[in-house]
């Protein structure tokens, strides 16, 4: 016993071994099993296994697949840009223009008071504010704006959009304002000694201290708007589709080789993505 | 989400007040309540929401002392509970068409019907098939045609009464389009009008492709684009017609919303976001209830019909099977029937169920009288009243002009990708 410890490596073995074990039977497994099911084959009511391509094929071949990928994609790219500039304006103005830590904590815990709800209320609430006669759209009227109430408020990219910015916004500042946070003060005044501007500040040292905050917030929102499907439900009127939604359509449906499949294909995409993110920046080696 | 557990017990509420005249009729029938009480019995009840109610469960603890854990759910989820997890549920209450798709699983077991005191009651729709002995039987998946089975183990449906029932039918109706006369001024007489342009933008259809399609064939055929040989049994190139004319139809904005559970469909109606969409007659019932106009159209080319029943797991036995057996016995004795031929159901044992419904109530629900009093919701609130009628007339009127049922077609898989591909549009 005492010389297997004494082995070299063993010790880091043992050590990383309790979350190795989580990993393999928590993480692991389910996307192996989820991989070899997508192979399978199904009826009406039942799976059976098999080796074949037929899920793979009917993804691959599919305009309309291609579309609801598409469609995915431009949802993550706008929520992030948008998520973004708001995140890190909230952040910013907490790190440099609120100068106590009392207030700075203060209002960044105001940023997380809709998070007390649950995600599900937070997103349905906008139904009946953005409705056709909806608070949104009366307000609109009463003070003369329009004349006909705006259809696309709800049931639209709009509103998919809305929600998903207002879902995750959080997420980016929260881990950009901890990069902030972070940033020695002196760098800036030394900047400002040297004569750079506000906005060469902004863009030549904030911005760069900034990015594994930035990247981490980023990873976050894109992989949850990517993995999202109630919320492309619920504010678009099941009107409009992302792939979370066909794979919760095939799941609805019993057809769960096809969801696997649909699911792997997802799963390759999103971490082709965030592979794709992590080449801008070392995120290990900017903590 | 759309799942919520209703379960009986702390708050039990006054029951309907002035609606129920039955209370008095009530309590002659039943046998041995109290057995249950000291033993306990908790039968989990997991179904599509059209049936699950509140009331229901607390009656049938109050009657019987039977607990009902009732889980409401889409018609789909539970389709996929019955087909999976079969340890989950005691009594599946579910409709004919997903019993086409779950009973090859065996997670259901059948019933005996010596055991079932109402049988010779329960419709002619459950049992050969037809409304009256010379109606024609309509297209789809009829319920009869999927209603019995060879034996307690069986896995074949057959086609006359063998003895063995796979679900026991409870309640049943003609389901058209709803419409919100205020907001569409004038007549609608016709399916077609589903995809009207002047609604563009303020229709709707569900989400439930075995439904949805049946609903998208009527609007076919009534625009006059095809006439099916079987609309009940498409083959593939009628399904890419069918659902090619929506998909253009969504392209151009024709839809406001798909709805998916029965909360949906009232929330758009009511709210006016929509005014002409595929509805149940509850949601109607509960649309009107909130004091806005809803009318369950009548349609030149007939009703979409379905029929729901219960259905036994296969995992029971002993005590639990035979309270089940008392809950379904009690469930065709009338209190129920009469409880939901008030949202607008028909009951399938109608002779028991007008035991508990008042003569205005029964002439206005199965007659199609005008009414002499109020009407009034199960739930208290005021439907309709004096000289009202209701939408379409008689069972007979209604029932009578079914044209199809919700229908599992043998090109079921394909319509369902086609129907996926439709939603993703």
């Amino acid at each position: 016993m005492e010389r297997l410890f004494r082995r070299p490596g063993a010790q880091s073995w043992m050590l990383v071994s309790p979350i190795m074990l989580i990993l393999v039977f928590f993480l692991l497994m389910p996307i192996g099993m989820i991989t070899a099911v997508s192979f399978w084959g199904s009826t009406e009511f039942s799976i059976y296994p098999a080796f074949q391509f037929d899920n793979y094929e009917y993804l691959f071949g599919s305009q309309v697949v291609w579309n609801v990928f598409l469609k995915t994609f431009t949802f993550a790219l706008i929520t992030w840009a948008i998520t973004l500039s708001i995140g890190f304006t909230v952040a910013y103005f907490l790190t440099f223009h609120v100068h106590t830590l009392t207030w700075q904590i203060t209002l960044f815990l105001l940023c997380t008071i809709p998070f007390w709800t649950s995600n599900i209320i937070r997103m349905i609430s906008w139904v009946p504010f953005l409705g056709r006669n909806g608070i949104a759209n009366q307000s609109l009227i009463g003070m003369g704006l329009i004349d006909e109430p705006l259809e696309w408020l709800l049931f639209s990219n709009f509103a998919v959009i809305l929600a998903f910015v207002h879902l995750y916004t959080l997420f980016m500042v929260v881990p950009i304002f901890n990069t902030m946070m972070r940033i020695d003060k002196s760098l800036i005044e030394a900047a400002r000694d040297g004569g750079a501007s506000g906005f060469q500040i902004l863009t030549n040292v904030i911005i760069p201290l900034t990015k594994p905050g930035i990247m981490i917030g980023s990873i976050f929102v894109v992989a949850l708007v990517m993995g999202d499907f109630i919320t492309v439900r619920f504010m678009s009127g099941s009107q409009i589709a992302n792939v979370g939604r066909l794979i919760s359509n095939d799941i609805g449906l019993l057809q769960y080789p096809s969801a696997a499949a649909t699911a792997v294909v997802l799963l390759c995409t999103v971490l082709i993505t965030i592979a794709i993110m992590l080449r801008f920046v070392d995120i290990r080696k900017e903590l | 989400m759309t799942k919520y557990t209703k379960k009986n017990g702390l708050s039990r509420r006054t029951l309907l007040k002035g609606a129920a005249a039955s209370v008095t009729a009530a309590g002659a029938s039943l046998s041995a309540p109290m057995l249950w009480a000291q033993s306990n019995i908790v039968l989990r009840q997991a179904g599509t929401g059209v049936s699950a109610f509140n009331e229901i469960a607390e009656k049938a603890f109050e009657d019987l002392g039977i607990t009902l854990e009732m889980t409401a759910l889409d018609s789909d989820s539970v389709t996929q509970r019955v087909a999976t997890q079969a340890n989950s549920f005691d009594i599946a209450d579910i409709e004919y068409w997903i019993c086409k798709k779950v009973w090859p699983t065996g997670n259901l077991q059948a019933m005996d019907t010596s055991r079932i005191e109402n049988y010779d009651k329960i419709a002619g729709t459950f049992r050969s098939g037809k409304l009256t002995p010379t109606s024609e039987i309509a297209q789809g998946t009829a319920p009869h045609t999927v209603g019995f089975t060879t034996g307690v183990d069986g896995t074949d449906f057959v086609q006359e009464e063998s003895g063995w029932m796979t679900l026991i039918p409870t309640i049943y109706n003609a389901d058209t389009l709803g419409i919100r006369p205020d907001l569409i001024g004038r007549p609608i007489t016709n399916w077609s009008e589903l995809l009207n342009p002047e609604f563009a933008g303020k229709a709707s259809i569900l989400d439930i492709s075995s439904i949805g399609i049946m609903d998208m064939a009527m609007v076919v055929e009534s625009m006059g684009e095809y006439q099916y040989p079987d609309k009940g049994n498409m083959t593939r190139e009628e399904i890419d017609l069918t659902i090619g004319i929506f998909t253009e139809a969504k392209k151009n904005g024709q839809f406001r919303a798909f709805w998916k559970s029965f909360d949906e469909s009232v929330n758009l109606m009511a709210s006016g976001e929509v005014v002409i969409q595929s509805m149940w007659s509850p949601a109607i019932t509960a649309v009107r209830s909130q004091g806005i106009p809803c009318v369950y159209q009548p349609l030149e080319e007939g009703y979409r019909s379905w029929g729901g029943g219960m259905g036994l797991a296969a995992t029971l036995e002993g005590a639990k099977l035979d309270a089940a057996y008392e809950y379904i016995n009690w469930y065709l004795s009338g209190w129920v029937g009469g409880f939901l031929m008030r949202q607008g159901y028909y009951s399938a044992v109608p002779e028991t169920s007008k035991l508990y419904m008042s003569d205005d109530e029964w002439g206005y629900w199965y007659e199609g009288k005008e009414s002499m009093g109020d009407i009034v919701a199960p739930g208290g609130q005021l439907l309709e009243g004096p000289g009202a009628v209701r939408d379409g007339g008689s069972f007979i009127d209604r029932m009578g002009a079914v044209a199809c049922w919700n229908s599992v077609m043998d090109e079921n898989q394909y319509m369902v990708r086609k129907w996926n591909e439709f939603i993703a549009a």
